[in-house]
């Protein structure tokens, strides 16, 4: 059997937020675009960000990029990269008026402005008062957004290959990206794409972890695929936990909610942020704030029967703010608690939300692997979006940062690789070899016969890292959590399908989902146990102090042998002086 | 609790069948909930879902004759045995999953993007809260699909009749203040298909998952079109 194939200039893998905007870049400057989702796009999971972009606008507060900019470098911890933070934050206005122009539908102002809400991390003048920064339509701002920028894309004829779910990049001897064997979900069948470049716009890794506020489909495909081509993985120790998922089930609840007014209370009713961060109380960074919980829980002061959660306070707020600010998330309460947000408190609990970490890019999307002792870039291969590592969100990433940021590197690696598609203007030479490694990625589920099931370890998969590489960890509980993550990557040879037909087959989907997570799950616990201080989201017990001499650098994580290295945090921005890194308070 | 479920594969079944399903699960729980559970006792079930809080679109379904997303159906809502199939009235692939091409081609085919003719200013394009109130029940359609499948009007003509989510989707055009194609956008509609087949059933408004009003829209883009006339 011969392999189908088609070639475009540029193949984006991921539909979301990132991906449509390089391929809406790439589309208008006249370049070939395809984009494979395994979702039709809208489903992508930018579709579920609610409170908004941040953006100097200055619509609501005083405000300008460099006091966005120190927010950003305050809220990673110093693990963030100073040059690209500036890029970001100084391209953030441009790129949401972008956006509008686009056809967003932003709530408004009085004067026909974008609406702007109050967001944790948020400061004016470099640690003064609260700003109002975070752009927004409704709660429904990732939705808006990906919707616009999936209508621009049909104006624009990108091609979509609609529900194809990639398998792994394709690479020839000298280390070029050639593009990528991808598999058809409805007939089962591979197709290889060849491209001049390839993007990785393919979004997070939620589902390693049981309670998440993530879709099914995060499951960090190209993080995995990046693996496998050789490309570690930066920073993977830092996950984000949300504050404000719904207890227990874990769907997400806006920290709109705490920008609009909303506030924390433990099981005595106490507004308990105000002992943790005097200042900023419940806007402040995310970490702090989930920590803050989990102490008070931890310190039985939870709510509920069991005292396993926190209350959050909307019912001051009132109809008109409910309504006009919030009404995804009052709908969300009403349907999954089955509580009234303008009447009831609403329980909720840290939730695994964001992957800080990713593939290492620079700020113009093209993915870098050190050398020696400078970095290489791996030629006709981009990463954006959240399962890139630019890094601006270093240890800790802002709240309306990711937005922000899938658009300004979507839009930046689009516009780098017009330049390389100009200085590369020929499909080089396909290997064959490679090709034949993917497939054999899909030819080993072929395999009958009894075994373990898909589920079976993907449950486990996800308690373990719940319980081992949660919130608050230590040498001892890391250490074993590596064990079970790696004995769970012996026994993944062991499993075996009971559905083995062609037609949308999404257990075979799920099962090479699962090996993805168990490659970024072995990450994300190895590069955990070795950063030993605590910084951003990682809270190390054991090493309860961040410390800069030794470890203010960047872990990068090898598939080959479970290899470590590291580089230094870029602290030198583009144009101004560099914030060097002092306690953090909020 | 009791379920009976739609399966069909193509490659091994002559033609589709109803299969039984026993589930120990609590009733509060949503039909999401309950086909993951079992799936994952039988991994041949086949069903599309991603972000199981309603805002992704991907699980319409048919659960007791009615459309509705499986991730906001609550178990307790529905009668025993609960009996899910496909969105009625379009080409079944395999189980609950069917071609949603037809629905995506009338979405496309509405122009679905802001269309403005001036020269781009700097800032954005300004608009006040009550022009932005007019997009509220509008923008925020999912492209589920659950109310042009259950529409008997589309089920008729998929291919001439528009539908009621593109023709929301239309109208979310026509009410934005900073869209400049209105005439194209009502010359495209006009004739005795793309939206005169609407028959005013409301079926479409009966099963929005997000509470958004189709007929409505209709009637407004009605009227827009009887002003041009005028």
């Amino acid at each position: 059997m011969t392999l189908p194939k088609r070639k475009f200039d540029t193949l984006v893998i991921g539909a979301g937020g990132g991906g449509l905007r390089a391929a809406l870049q790439l589309a208008q400057a006249d370049a070939s675009v395809a984009v494979v989702s395994k979702v039709f796009p809208t489903r992508s999971h930018t579709v579920a960000a609610q409170g908004g972009m941040n953006a100097a606008l200055a619509n609501v507060s005083p405000d300008n990029w460099h006091w966005h900019m120190y927010d950003t470098v305050k809220g990673s911890d110093y693990l963030g990269d100073q040059d690209a933070i500036e890029y970001m934050c100084r391209a953030a206005a441009k790129t949401v008026i972008e956006l509008e122009h686009a056809g967003v539908p932003f709530s408004r102002m009085e004067n026909g402005s974008i609406y702007q809400r109050p967001f944790g991390g948020q400061s004016q003048n470099f640690g003064g008062d609260q700003a109002a920064r975070t752009c927004a339509a409704a709660d429904r701002t990732g939705h808006a957004i990906l919707h616009s920028l999936y209508q621009q894309n049909i104006r624009s004829k990108t091609h979509f290959f609609d529900e194809y779910f990639a398998i792994d990049l394709v690479k020839d001897e000298e280390g070029f990206v050639l593009g990528a064997v991808v598999l058809e979900i409805e007939t089962g069948e591979p197709l290889l794409i060849e491209a001049r470049t390839t993007l990785l716009a393919t979004g997070g890794a939620g589902q390693l972890f049981r309670t998440n506020t993530n879709a099914h489909i995060n499951t960090g495909d190209g993080l995995a695929m990046a693996l496998r081509a050789g490309v570690p993985l930066q920073d993977m120790e830092f996950f984000q936990f949300h504050p404000t998922g719904i207890a227990g089930k874990g769907m997400l609840i806006s920290e709109a909610a705490r920008g609009e007014g909303g506030y924390l209370v433990n099981k005595d009713g106490e507004r308990f942020m105000e002992r943790y961060a005097p200042h900023a109380k419940d806007l402040a960074s995310r970490d702090v704030v989930s920590r803050s919980i989990s102490i008070e829980v931890k310190e039985g002061r939870g709510c509920g029967p069991n005292g396993d959660y926190i209350h959050l306070k909307l019912d001051h707020l009132g109809p008109e703010v409910l309504d006009k600010r919030l009404p995804a998330i009052s709908e969300s309460i009403r349907t999954f608690l089955g509580v009234d947000p303008s009447k009831d408190l609403v329980p909720i609990y840290p939730t695994a939300h964001y992957t800080m970490g990713g593939i290492p890019t620079n700020k113009s999307g093209q993915v870098v692997v050190p050398v020696d002792t400078g970095e290489e870039v791996i030629p006709g291969l981009y990463a954006a979006g959240e399962c890139a590592c630019v890094s601006v969100h270093g240890a800790n990433r802002l709240g309306g940062n990711s937005l922000l940021d899938i658009v300004v590197f979507g839009r930046a690696a689009g516009n780098d690789i017009i330049e390389f598609l100009k200085e590369n203007p020929y499909h080089r030479r396909m290997s064959q070899d490679s090709v034949d490694q993917a497939l054999s990625r899909i030819a080993r589920w072929d395999q009958k016969g009894e075994g373990e099931s898909v589920d079976t370890l993907r449950r486990e998969l996800q308690t373990t890292m719940e319980e081992y590489c949660g919130v608050f960890r230590t040498e001892e509980i890391l250490s074993e959590g590596l064990g079970k993550v790696l004995e769970l990557e012996q026994r993944m040879s062991q499993v075996r399908l009971q559905d083995h037909s062609k037609i949308f087959n999404t257990a075979r989907i799920e099962a090479m989902e699962l090996e993805n997570l168990i490659d970024i799950g072995v990450a994300t616990v190895t590069s955990a146990l070795a950063r030993q201080e605590s910084r951003g989201a990682h809270s190390r017990v054991d090493y309860p102090k961040r410390d800069d001499v030794h470890w203010m650098k960047h872990s990068l994580y090898y598939k080959e042998n479970r290899r470590l290295d590291y580089k230094p945090v870029r602290t030198k921005p583009l144009t101004v002086e560099s914030f060097p890194p002092k306690d953090r308070v909020y | 609790m009791r379920f009976k479920i739609h399966r069909y594969n193509p490659e091994t079944d002559k033609k589709p069948y109803m299969q039984d399903f026993e589930l120990e699960i609590d009733s509060s729980r949503m039909v999401r909930d309950a086909l993951i559970r079992i799936k994952a006792q039988d991994e041949s079930l086949v069903f599309r879902h991603s972000c199981g809080e309603g805002v992704c679109g991907s699980d319409a379904i048919n659960m007791n004759g009615i459309n509705g997303l499986g991730c906001l159906t609550r178990l307790s809502s529905l009668k025993q045995p609960i009996e899910i199939r496909p969105v009625p009235g379009m080409p079944i692939i395999r189980d609950l999953v069917v071609n949603m091409d037809q629905f995506f081609n009338q979405y496309r085919a509405i122009k679905p993007y802001l269309t403005v003719n001036d020269p781009e200013p700097e800032v954005e394009y300004k608009q006040t809260p009550e022009q932005r109130d007019k997009l509220d029940g509008l923008y925020e359609c999912i492209l589920c699909g659950c109310c042009s499948t259950f529409c008997p009007s589309f089920w008729w003509n998929p291919d001439k009749f528009r539908g009621p989510a593109a023709l929301l989707q239309a109208y979310r055009f026509l009410a934005d203040s900073r869209d400049q194609a209105t005439t194209e956008r009502l010359e495209e509609l006009d004739g005795p298909y793309r939206m005169f087949r609407c028959h005013t059933i409301m079926n479409c408004v009966n099963v929005c998952p997000k509470g958004l009003n189709p007929t409505k829209a209709i009637n407004e883009i009605k009227k827009m079109m009887l002003k041009d006339m005028l």
